[in-house]
């Protein structure tokens, strides 16, 4: 394979992590998002257990690629899996232990009849929906400006800063923007899902709603972006170098994260997508074309997600406190040994991982209904 | 260096990674026997065996969510507590974790959906198909694991890059092919398959003796006692000693487990039980039996057993080495092109990750004293009293249930389930043991590969990262609590799923609507 030299291993391997995000949030993201709505949208028993079997036989393979976006990160970016993860140490286990509940809730439910018992587990739902949703997009706007660790020539990270550093105006407002994309994302999923009936006019309602606020999200956060703190690399990188960022001679200097569109005009489609995809999924709940919601709420998160990762190229993880600590997709990757072995395994694995879970939508296609839920012994 | 964070990370690896193989064994070896009582089912078309198979479903959905859930912990646990580790070994270490994810994980998360919710949907052979893509899933799941696992023990096809300042792939065939890898994925599924049969076995033991389910229960106790004999010989049989050869550290291991303080003439005896002491160097009081470690250790009588003293004074020589290796990094840091340093570089680069050894004494290696270097040689020696006992107690079971298994065996294929209540409560009250024994397998692996986190690449102690004992003790706290309570949820559930017994569940407790209550098939 001698036509992929290093860089663009590199560069692939940066866009398959965008792919592998963009994956966990079309997929897992309505799993989240029905999650967080549960105890709004649903009343007594059987409206809830609509919601929950609307997503229970497919969610926990949609977790996966959660799983395996901190697999393929520890593989192809091994400084920024040590980093971040380590980094942002209190927040990930907030994740965590809500994505613990998740499975144990969906299964234990239904495990008992009395109303107590299912009321806590709606709770714990709820909480593994909206406390990753939020906390992912806390992240992402940390990592948007700079997180403070510094690396030693050892390739030692150290790492300053505690759990409420993380919340400043501008990262609750990437959070919320996490929390109603999800939602929307969850809502739109719900109105295909569910038999016409109470909560599939809820979710709509909701829907339109979260939508309306994800657009004004997104463009609040785009301001802050255009007017606030930025990296950019002087000098021209070397693509080809080791990676080894102490061994880099990039300066950071403060700039606009917005100087790529500059440059690259092309990459204006990620935010168009993100205003675009919201604004037809909005359409598409109010015309009742519930199909066309949900591909625009798919569309909304790729295109909001990319956004993020197009206006930070090169960079991956910027450092707030020392230039020569930031990381980039040109000085943190794993060797092209690696990154070409990852990525046979994935050209191989990838697609067919996509043909069985395609069949296992099919299998699983249609209406959950008031019926089913009643009668089906197999059902949550 | 803080040690405090180091034994606070290890004490929460330990936990959660423990805790998470609890569920882990009885996923593995339960969906195969879901496999096969499937099986039956197709080609019998009889419904007792459906019956037979949803029931066991039901126990494995209950244990299988605690799986997942305390796996994702363990995912991401590299980075939030060991990052110097995951950066250092990320390039070698992180392929075998996301393949996990990409064959292993997708495959059995996608069709566990279908396996609990398409009975209504997918024709029978169809449902087998996909329980039997849950089983592959799983089993995978565990190979992939222990390949990342077995390349902690032996170290294979990877270099030190003094560019990356960290380990780099040279050869993934090797690391995919590790003989330790191999040997640990056949010995710990067999635990797998031996804790699922003895479940089987343990609870269909009980309802013979209350005379409840015993259609049911004789079917159940077939296919464990079948499926149980062959894996508690292949855990036995199968077990996990053609590794120790490899590595100087795999043969420490060896040598703790026996407390062989010095190296014994071939053929090696093996001391069946004693009381190791660290202090004087010796074992008091030990019972040997001639010839029998030689054998299991090195398959022959004519192979010697190094002991522990031996592997001392080697380690003592491969860090004075190292320190020559460390001392050229230094130099090759700063200049990449130094061919002297280069040079020493080449020489002694294998023995680098014992210099590493003496940063818990002194900041530079270079420096340290003769003092310390003794120490740090010593250092290199694991738990003795630990070792020899976990070893001595999860063997111990293992000889039990090829036992308990025969027995089975031999009662069902005479078809006399009943007969025998003595042995129907031997098998009830066995149920916990092989867990206990897997436990203590991970014990005697883990803690056996001290002062290690990579065989003689990297210490445990320096892995870490950088946190505050304050922040690990929130998460320890935080996981224990949680863990705690799911913990006793679950083995609620489980009892009164068993106390329930296989009749298909009740649908819906009458809601408050006006829907008609469907009714319950027989
Ligand atoms: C020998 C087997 C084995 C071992 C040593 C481990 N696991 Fe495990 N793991 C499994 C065997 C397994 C499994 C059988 O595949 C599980 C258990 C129950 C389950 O649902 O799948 C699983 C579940 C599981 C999951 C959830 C997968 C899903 O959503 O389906 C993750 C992320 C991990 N594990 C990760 C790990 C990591 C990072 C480990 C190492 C420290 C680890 N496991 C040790
Ligand atoms: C699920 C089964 C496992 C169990 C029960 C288990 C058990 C343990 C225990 C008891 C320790 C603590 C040892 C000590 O520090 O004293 C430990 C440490 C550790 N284990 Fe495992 N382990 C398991 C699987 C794995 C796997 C599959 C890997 C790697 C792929 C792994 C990697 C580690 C690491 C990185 C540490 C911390 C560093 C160290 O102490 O060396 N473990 N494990
Ligand atoms: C005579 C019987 C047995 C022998 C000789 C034996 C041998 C061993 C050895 C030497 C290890 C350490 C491997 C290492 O250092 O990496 C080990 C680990 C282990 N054992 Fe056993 N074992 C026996 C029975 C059992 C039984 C009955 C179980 C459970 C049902 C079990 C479960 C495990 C597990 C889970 C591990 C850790 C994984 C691994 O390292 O392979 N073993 N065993």
């Amino acid at each position: 394979m001698a036509f992929l030299d290093y860089e663009v291993l590199r560069l692939i391997w940066w866009a398959l992590l965008g792919v592998l995000l963009i994956g966990f949030a079309i997929t897992d993201g309505f799993d989240l998002g029905v999650a967080a709505l549960l105890p709004f949208i649903a009343r007594g028993d059987v409206e809830r257990r609509l919601v929950i079997n609307a997503v229970a036989p497919t969610w926990e393979g949609n977790q996966v690629w959660f799983i395996l976006g901190g697999g393929a990160i520890f593989a192809a970016w091994p400084l920024v899996y040590a980093i971040s993860f380590s980094g942002f140490y209190l927040a990930m286990f907030l994740v965590l232990a809500a994505l613990i509940l998740r499975p144990v809730a969906f299964k234990y439910r239904s495990k008992s009849p009395d109303p107590k018992w299912r009321a806590r587990w709606d709770w714990a739902l709820f909480v593994s929906g909206l406390v990753p949703a939020l906390v992912f997009g806390v992240a992402v706007g940390n990592v948007l400006q700079g997180a403070p660790f510094k690396i030693d020539d050892d390739l030692r990270a150290t790492y300053v800063g505690g759990l409420l550093g993380l919340f400043t105006p501008f990262t609750l407002v990437c959070g919320l923007l996490s929390v109603a994309m999800l939602v929307l994302h969850g809502s739109a999923w719900l109105a295909v899902k569910v038999e016409h009936g109470a909560v599939h006019y809820r979710a709509r309602a909701v829907g339109a709603g979260a939508a309306i606020v994800s657009l004004a999200l997104f463009a609040i956060g785009w301001g802050f972006v255009a007017h606030g703190t930025g990296y950019a690399v002087e000098g021209s990188a070397d693509a080809l170098g080791a990676s080894n960022p102490t061994r880099m001679t990039t300066v950071v200097e403060t700039g606009a994260w917005l100087a790529n569109y500059g440059r690259h005009p092309w990459m204006m489609i990620a935010p168009i997508l993100g205003f675009g995809g919201t604004a037809l999924a909005l359409s598409g709940i109010l015309f009742r074309r519930e199909a066309a919601a949900l591909a625009g709420s798919s569309l909304a998160a790729a295109g909001i997600i990319a956004t993020v990762g197009v206006s930070m190229f090169p960079f991956i993880l910027p450092s707030s406190i020392d230039a020569h600590s930031s990381l980039t997709v040109w000085n943190a990757s794993s060797s092209a040994s690696t990154l070409a072995l990852m990525l046979g395994v994935t050209v191989v694995f990838l697609p067919i991982v996509l043909l069985y879970t395609a069949w296992a939508y099919r299998v699983m296609f249609g209406r959950v209904t008031t019926a089913q839920v009643v009668a089906n012994v197999d059902l949550y | 260096m803080d040690f405090s964070v180091v034994d606070l990370s290890r004490l929460q690896f330990a936990l959660t990674a423990l805790y998470h193989f609890l569920f882990v064994p009885l996923t593995l070896g339960l969906s195969f026997m879901l496999v096969i009582m499937e099986s039956l089912y197709v080609m019998t078309n009889r419904p007792i065996w459906r019956v037979v198979t949803r029931f066991w479903a039901k126990i494995f959905g209950i244990n299988f969510v605690l799986g997942v859930a305390t796996g994702l912990t363990m995912e991401f646990q590299f980075g939030t507590n060991w990052s110097y580790f995951s950066q250092y070994v990320g390039d070698v270490f992180g392929a075998p974790l996301a393949i996990e994810g990409l064959m292993a994980f997708f495959l059995e998360a996608t069709f566990v959906g279908l396996m609990f919710f398409g009975w209504e949907k997918l024709s029978k052979r169809q449902h087998l198909f996909v329980t039997f893509m849950v089983a592959v899933g799983t089993n995978l799941s565990a190979l992939w694991i222990l390949i990342a696992n077995g390349w902690m023990q032996n170290p294979v096809g990877a270099r030190f890059n003094t560019d990356t300042m960290r380990m780099e792939v040279t050869d993934f065939g090797a690391v995919l092919f590790n003989p330790v890898a191999q040997a640990k994925f056949v010995h710990t599924v067999s635990a797998g398959y031996v804790i699922a049969s003895v479940l089987v076995l343990g609870v269909s033991a009980f309802y013979l003796l209350k005379g409840r389910w015993t259609q049911f229960a004789k079917r159940s106790m077939t296919v464990a006692a079948a499926f149980g004999l062959a894996s508690s010989l292949s855990v036995v049989v199968l077990g996990d000693e053609s590794g120790y050869a490899l590595t100087d550290n795999q043969k420490m291991k060896l040598a703790a487990i026996e407390a062989a303080w010095h190296t014994a003439p071939a053929p090696a005896g093996m001391t069946l039980i004693g009381l190791p002491d660290f202090e004087t160097r010796t074992t008091r009081y030990q019972v040997e039996v001639p010839w029998v470690l030689g054998l299991i250790a090195t398959r022959s009588v004519s192979g010697e057993v190094t002991g522990m003293s031996e592997l001392v004074l080697k380690a003592h020589e491969r860090i004075t080495s190292g320190q020559i290796a460390y001392q050229a990094v230094q130099v090759l840091k700063h200049t990449p092109t130094d061919p002297a340093a280069r040079a020493a570089f080449e020489m002694h680069k294998r023995d680098l990750g014992y210099a590493l050894l003496l940063k818990r004494y002194v900041a530079d290696p270079a420096t340290a004293t003769p003092a310390m270097i003794d120490t740090a040689a010593w250092d290199t020696v694991p738990s003795v009293p630990l070792m020899f006992w976990s070893f001595r107690a999860m063997a111990g079971i293992g000889f039990l249930m090829i036992a308990l298994f025969t027995a089975a065996f031999l009662i069902s294929t005479a078809r006399r389930h009943e007969r025998y209540r003595w042995f129907l409560r031997i098998a009830v009250a066995a149920i916990p043991l092989p867990w206990l024994a897997a436990e203590l397998g991970w014990v005697v692996a883990e803690l056996g590969r001290q002062p290690w986190a990579i065989d003689g690449v990297l210490p445990t102690f320096l892995a870490t990262s950088s946190l505050t004992p304050a922040l690990l003790i929130t998460t320890i706290v935080g996981f224990t609590c949680l863990y705690g309570t799911l913990a006793v949820i679950e083995v609620r559930l489980i009892l009164a799923a068993i106390a329930h017994g296989p009749i298909e569940d009740m649908p819906e407790p009458a809601p408050v609507s006006t829907l008609p209550i469907p009714q319950l098939a027989a």
